[in-house]
């Protein structure tokens, strides 16, 4: 497998199973970095293990996972927090500390792991707080912000450490879609102004369309189709071609 | 039948071996930096003051109730003066620690056990672990060493409390004055009495704090899990308090002879 530094994320042969349900089979892809790959995927075919897998979440039982020139997979704790620190993940639900305020989200890993000044801190906080439009809401809890609000601040933190890739699972699920389209503008904009690897997750095909270039499509556990938009819709494998054309 | 039993005693020894090195975990963690002061703050505050409400009015009504009890029966025997005696000597080596761990396991272990739950189920523990930061020092290790902390002083209201309760019933019974209850109460109580059984509450806090996080923590049931991690956090904690206490009387009694009644 190549692992040049045009590859951001490499998955080879890798397989997990949770008990007896197996939900990735032998799966082998790779994501160009700089670019986007969006997963798509009936429920439950194993997209979002997929990106636990890549963020050193989970560990697969078979297989090996390079992020850049890591292999994670043999990868100890320590070293697996460096290699986690080129990545920010949105979750579905944001995943928000819900006893810290939003600005208290984004600083606790930037006290925590770096030595940067409070000034230094405050000051990042704040570009990224611009960024995502919520400027003037650091203050607010979590329990205060809207689904879409959430979003957008869970895009904040995975943005703090300025990441060279970028996960984000069902980005635009419960959004209406003024504001989905908010979401994968945002998502864009991580790409195009700071060539950002985004690996996303998503059901959403009008979305995936406008933020991909490259399309993965899993089903039961396998990768049945890889490629762009395009070649996708010519695959072999029915799924994929439903998926990738639905709408 | 006996697969059945083969299974269910590998799952035993499976889970306490989980819990075991959970709360090994929990030691090594305590004595490797970062320490994490302002997370143990926050707990102090949710474990220790925010109880203190429900330990001393539990303790107030505990008092008084056994005073009322054992009132007519010392009066039978014509020894109405040992009340007070009774009184200390009952919170101070038994009711007071026992009561108060168990109270504290109903009130903090289950609180302990749906939060930790909750934020394994809303990915929060992930999101602390895709930062590079390490969940469990930073959620689970300031939550256990606020239980260790925080019961002995808890335990101190408790006995104090029913020692109040334990006069104002008898003074309403008796127009004993307060300084000679406390002078009768004080009498018989050597330091024996008090300090090995108030400081073996830090033991109950570990369990309590060690048992509900490990439910809390490693719960993977989704929202079902929330429920079921707080109520297993209860049972459990409740059920190894009242086995350790009697371990830790008997300990206690060997190494101070003078502590038995």
């Amino acid at each position: 497998m190549n692992h040049d530094k045009s590859v951001a994320v490499s998955f080879d042969g890798v397989s997990k199973s949770f008990g007896t349900k197996e939900v990735l089979n032998d799966v082998s892809f790779q994501a160009p970095a700089g670019e986007a790959l969006c997963i798509l995927g009936r429920s439950g075919t194993g997209k979002s293990v997929t990106l636990k897998l890549i963020i050193s979440l989970l560990r697969p039982d078979a297989g090996k996972i390079w992020i850049e020139q890591d292999e994670t997979t043999s990868l100890k704790e320590k070293d697996l927090s460096r290699v986690r620190r080129k990545m920010g993940f949105l979750f579905q639900d944001a995943a928000l500390f819900d006893s810290l305020t939003l600005y208290e989200n984004l600083v606790l890993p930037l006290i925590r792991l770096t030595n940067k000044t409070h000034e230094e801190i405050d000051f990042i906080a704040d570009k990224v707080l611009r960024q995502v439009g919520l400027a003037a809401d650091k203050k607010k809890m979590p329990s205060e912000l809207s689904g879409g609000m959430r979003k957008r601040a869970g895009l904040a933190r995975a943005l703090v450490f300025e990441p060279k890739i970028l996960l984000a699972d069902e980005p635009s699920s419960g959004l209406d879609r003024i504001t989905a389209s908010e979401i994968d503008e945002l998502l864009l904009r991580q790409k195009t102004e700071r060539q950002t690897t985004l690996i996303v997750v998503t059901h959403d095909v009008h979305g995936a369309r406008r933020v991909g270039d490259q399309f993965a499509v899993f089903d039961n556990g396998h990768l049945v189709a890889y490629g762009t938009a395009a070649e996708v819709e010519h695959s072999d494998n029915e799924t994929a071609r439903k998926l990738i054309s639905e709408y | 039948m006996r697969a059945m039993k083969g299974i269910s005693l590998k799952k035993v020894l499976e889970f306490v071996g989980k819990v075991s090195l959970f709360a090994f975990r929990i030691i090594a963690d305590l004595f490797s930096p970062p320490f994490e002061a302002a997370q143990l703050g926050r707990q102090l505050a949710e474990v220790g003051s925010q109880s203190v409400p429900l330990i001393a009015a539990s303790g107030f009504a505990l008092g008084a109730v056994m005073t009322l009890h054992t009132r007519s029966t010392l009066v039978m025997f014509g020894a109405a003066a040992e009340i007070p005696t009774v009184q200390s000597l009952a919170f101070f080596v038994e009711i007071g620690p026992l009561v108060a761990g168990l109270l504290l396991a109903g009130r903090v272990g289950s609180g302990i056990g749906a939060v930790l739950a909750n934020m394994r189920v809303t990915e929060q523990i992930d999101g602390i672990e895709s930062l590079s930061l390490d969940s469990f020092k930073f959620l689970v290790v300031p939550r256990v060493l606020a239980c260790v902390l925080a019961m002995p002083l808890l335990t101190l209201f408790m006995d104090f409390s029913g020692l109040l309760a334990g006069f104002v019933a008898e003074s309403a019974a008796s127009r004993i004055s307060f300084h000679l209850y406390i002078t009768r109460a004080f009498d018989s109580v050597d330091w024996s009495n008090f300090i090995p059984p108030t400081l073996k509450t830090a033991v109950f806090g570990f369990i309590i704090g060690t048992v509900s996080s490990y439910f809390g923590y490693s719960t993977n049931e989704g929202t079902r899990g929330v429920g079921k991690a707080a109520t297993n956090s209860v049972v459990l904690s409740s059920l190894l308090i009242i086995v350790s206490d009697v371990i830790l009387v008997k300990c206690i009694a060997f190494a101070f002879p003078g502590t038995a009644l």
